[in-house]
C-alpha cells in the first residue's frame, strides 16, 4: 500500500507549479496591521476614487477598525449627511457613467479578491498609467490595455510617458515609464500613496482576514491537544483488540 | 422499572443501538482508508447545518444575492465563518468522498454481496454532484452564472428536444432569477435526500457487513471472540472501538479542513474562484469559464469529444457515460480475489494509471483548451474508459497472490 501511494504521488509530480503568465507586477507589500496606512488609503479613496467608484458592500463605520473614531469619520471622509452605518456609495449616477467611459466604473468593494495576488495588480495598475493621445481620456495603463479610466491621481504623479520597444516579430511592446512632468508628489511619495490605496482596499475585500487568522491560531492549538488525546483515548480502548 | 426499559417496550432503542453500534462487528484490520465514510457524514452535517443558517440570511434574489452574500461575510455576526465553512465543506465533501471511492476501489469493497450497496453510494455520489450545482449558482457571481449556462447548455445538445429542455431547466432562455429561485429550492432540498440516502446506505452496510483491505468475509470464517460466541472470530464491536478511533480521524480531518478555513479559505482560487468575487453580469462573457475543481475531470472528457455529424452531443454522452460506467463496476471485476493487496501486476498498474489519469483530466478541465491539451485529453479520455471496459478481461488473466484464511493487520 506505501508503495502504491509513493508511486501515485511520484506521477502526479509534474502537475505540481506551473508558472504564471502575464505582466511583470511590482509587490504591493501590504501590511494590514498599518492602521495609519489604512487611515491614508481611506482618504485619497473618498477624495480621488468615491465620484466614480463605490464600496457598497461596506460601512463607514468599518474605518473604526483602523483606529478612526465616529466624529472623524463622520466630519472627514463623509461629504454628504448620512449615519455612520450607512454604505459607500458613489454619487456617480450608473446609466450615465456607462455613456461617459464606456461602461459603469466597477464597485471596488472586492477589486482585490478579483485575480489571485491581486494586491500587486491594483498596486501596479496605479503606477502604470501613460500618456496615450489616441484614448479617449489621453492616457493608457500598461496592465489594464485601453482602461476607460482617466488618470485622476495625475497632477499628483506627473506625467508619465512610455518607452516603446519592437521585438523580432515587429510587435511594440512597453519597456518602461518615464516620469515626463513631475507631478505634486515625489516618485517616493507617489508610491506610497499607491500603497496605502492598495492597503486600504485589500483590508475592505475582507475586514474580517486578522480576525480569522487570530482566532484559527487558537482553533488549530485546541485541536492540537485534541488530537494527542484523541489518540490516547483510541490506544487505551484498543489495548483489548490486539 | 429503568426508563430505559419504558422506552425499549415502545421503540427498540436498545435493539437500535446494539444491532448498529454495540454489537455491530466490524473487521479489525481497517486502515487509514476507513475514516472517510464517517468524515462523509460529519461533513455532510457541516453542510446541512451551516446551510441553513446561511439561509436565514441569503436572498435567492438575481438583484440581492450577490450582496446578500456580502452582508452576511460582513454584517452577519459569525456569518464570515459560517460562509467559509459552507464554501470549504462543498470541496471537502468531494475530497471526502473521492477518497471512500477510491477505498472501495482498491478493496473491491463494490463486490458480491456489496453490489447494492455500491449503487446506492453513486446514486449518493450523482445526488451530491447535484446538489453542488444548485449550490454554485446562488452566490450569483461571474463564474456561477456562466458555469451555470455552461451546463444547461450541455442539454440543448440533446437533438430534438434539446433546446426546449434547457429552456425548461432554467425557466427562462438565459441564466436568471426564475433559474435562480428554482435552483435554491433544489439546493434546500437535496441535502435531506441525500441524508436519506445515507441512512439506506448504512442500512445495506450492516445487512452485509463491512469489507476490509484484505477483502476477506470475516462472517465466513470461525466464529467466537471475546464479546461473543456467535461473532465473527475477526470482527470487534463498532462501538466503542471504531467510534473512539473515527474521533481521532474527525480530530485529525478537522485540523486540515479548518486549517483552510482559518487561514486560506479560497485555496488559492480553487475552492473559492476569484472571478465569482465579481456580481454575474450576462452582458460580459469572462475570458475563460471553468466548473469547480470537482467537476473538471468529467468537464475535460466532455471537452475532449469533436463534434460529429453536426452535433455536439458525444461529448455529452461519453461525460455521462464516465459516470455511468462506475455503476457496473461491481459486474466488471470478474478477479477471483476482491482486494488489490492479492491481485496481480495488470491490476495494480491499472489502478495507478486511473488515478493518474482522473488527476491529470482533473487539470485540464480547469485550463483553457488547447490542441495540445485537447489531444492529452483524449488520450486521458480513452484510458479511463480502459481501465473499466478493460477490466472483466484484465482482472480475469491477471495472476493473484493467495488469500488468507484470516484478516492481516
Amino acid at each position: 500500500m506505501k508503495k502504491l501511494i509513493a508511486i501515485l504521488s511520484l506521477a502526479l509530480l509534474p502537475l505540481v507549479g506551473f508558472a504564471n503568465e502575464g505582466h511583470h507586477l511590482e509587490s504591493a507589500n501590504v501590511d494590514l496591521t498599518d492602521h495609519a496606512a489604512m487611515q491614508r488609503g481611506a482618504k485619497y479613496f473618498v477624495n480621488y476614487c468615491q465620484g466614480c467608484h463605490s464600496l457598497k458592500y461596506v460601512r463607514y463605520e468599518l474605518f473604526e477598525n483602523f483606529g478612526l473614531t465616529k466624529e472623524q469619520i463622520l466630519n472627514n471622509l463623509m461629504f454628504s449627511e448620512g449615519k455612520i452605518g450607512d454604505l459607500i456609495t458613489t454619487s456617480m449616477p450608473e446609466g450615465a457613467s456607462a455613456d461617459w467611459f464606456g461602461k459603469t466604473p466597477p464597485d471596488l468593494t472586492l477589486e482585490a479578491r478579483l485575480k489571485h495576488g491581486h494586491a500587486d495588480w491594483i498596486y501596479t495598475y496605479l503606477k502604470s498609467f501613460y500618456v496615450d493621445e489616441s484614448r479617449p481620456f489621453g492616457v493608457n495603463n500598461v496592465v489594464f490595455p485601453n482602461v476607460g479610466m482617466p488618470h485622476v491621481l495625475m497632477e499628483l504623479q506627473g506625467v508619465q510617458e512610455a518607452v516603446i520597444e519592437k521585438d523580432e516579430h515587429g510587435n511594440e511592446h512597453v519597456k518602461e515609464l518615464k516620469l515626463v512632468k513631475p507631478g505634486r508628489l515625489s516618485p517616493e511619495e507617489y508610491d506610497q500613496l499607491a500603497r496605502d490605496l492598495t492597503t486600504f482596499l485589500t483590508y475592505v475585500a475582507e475586514p474580517m482576514k486578522q480576525e480569522r487568522q487570530h482566532l484559527g491560531i487558537w482553533v488549530m492549538l485546541f485541536l492540537l491537544v485534541f488530537f494527542v488525546v484523541s489518540v490516547m483515548l483510541k490506544k487505551e480502548y484498543w489495548k483489548d483488540v490486539h | 422499572m429503568s426508563l430505559m426499559t419504558w422506552i425499549d417496550e415502545r421503540f427498540p432503542a436498545t435493539k437500535v443501538w446494539n444491532e448498529h453500534l454495540a454489537q455491530y462487528y466490524a473487521p479489525k484490520n481497517f486502515n487509514f482508508w476507513y475514516f472517510f465514510g464517517s468524515l462523509a457524514m460529519l461533513v455532510l452535517v457541516n453542510q446541512i447545518v451551516t446551510g441553513i443558517w446561511l439561509a436565514m440570511s441569503y436572498k435567492p434574489d438575481a438583484t440581492l444575492a450577490f450582496a446578500s452574500v456580502e452582508y452576511i461575510m460582513r454584517d452577519v455576526n459569525w456569518g464570515w465563518l459560517i460562509r467559509y465553512l459552507h464554501s470549504t465543506g462543498a470541496s471537502a465533501f468531494f475530497i471526502v468522498i473521492y477518497l471512500h471511492m477510491f477505498r472501495g476501489l482498491m478493496y473491491g469493497s463494490y463486490r458480491k454481496p456489496r453490489e447494492l450497496l455500491w449503487i446506492i453510494g453513486m446514486i449518493i455520489y450523482v445526488a451530491m454532484m447535484a446538489t453542488a450545482f444548485f449550490g454554485y449558482l446562488l452566490p450569483w457571481g461571474q463564474m456561477s452564472y456562466w458555469g451555470a449556462q455552461v451546463i444547461v447548455n450541455l442539454f440543448s445538445a440533446i437533438p430534438v428536444i434539446g433546446d426546449d429542455l434547457s429552456v425548461w431547466i432554467r425557466g427562462d432562455y438565459v441564466i436568471s432569477d426564475a433559474t435562480l429561485n428554482r435552483f435554491f429550492a433544489f439546493h434546500f432540498l437535496l441535502p435531506f435526500i441525500l441524508a436519506a440516502l445515507v441512512f439506506i446506505h448504512i442500512v445495506a452496510l450492516h445487512k452485509v457487513g463491512s469489507n476490509n483491505p484484505d477483502g476477506i468475509e470475516i462472517k465466513k470464517g470461525p466464529k467466537g471472540n471475546r464479546w461473543s460466541d456467535t461473532a465473527p472470530a475477526d470482527g470487534i464491536p463498532f462501538h466503542p472501538y471504531y467510534s473512539v478511533k473515527d474521533i481521532a480521524g474527525v480530530v485529525g480531518f478537522l485540523i486540515i479542513f479548518l486549517g483552510i478555513v482559518f487561514f486560506l479559505p479560497d485555496m488559492g482560487g480553487y475552492f473559492l474562484e476569484a472571478p465569482n468575487f465579481e456580481p454575474a453580469n450576462p452582458l460580459k462573457t469572462p475570458e475563460h469559464i471553468a466548473p469547480v475543481w470537482y467537476f473538471t475531470p468529467f468537464y475535460a472528457m466532455l471537452r475532449a469529444v469533436p463534434s460529429f455529424a453536426g452535433t455536439q452531443v458525444w461529448g455529452v454522452l461519453v461525460m455521462g457515460a464516465s459516470i455511468v460506467v462506475l455503476f457496473f463496476l461491481p459486474w466488471l471485476d470478474r478477479s477471483p480475489v476482491k482486494s488489490i493487496r492479492y491481485k496481480g501486476p495488470i491490476s495494480k498498474a491499472m489502478i495507478v494509471m486511473f488515478v493518474v489519469v482522473f488527476v491529470i483530466l482533473g487539470y485540464l478541465g480547469m485550463q483553457p483548451s488547447t490542441p495540445g491539451r485537447t489531444l492529452l485529453a483524449q488520450v486521458c479520455t480513452i484510458l479511463y474508459f480502459l481501465f473499466f471496459l478493460g477490466m472483466p478481461i484484465y482482472s480475469k488473466i491477471d495472476k493473484t497472490k493467495p488469500v488468507p484464511e484470516r484478516v492481516t493487520k
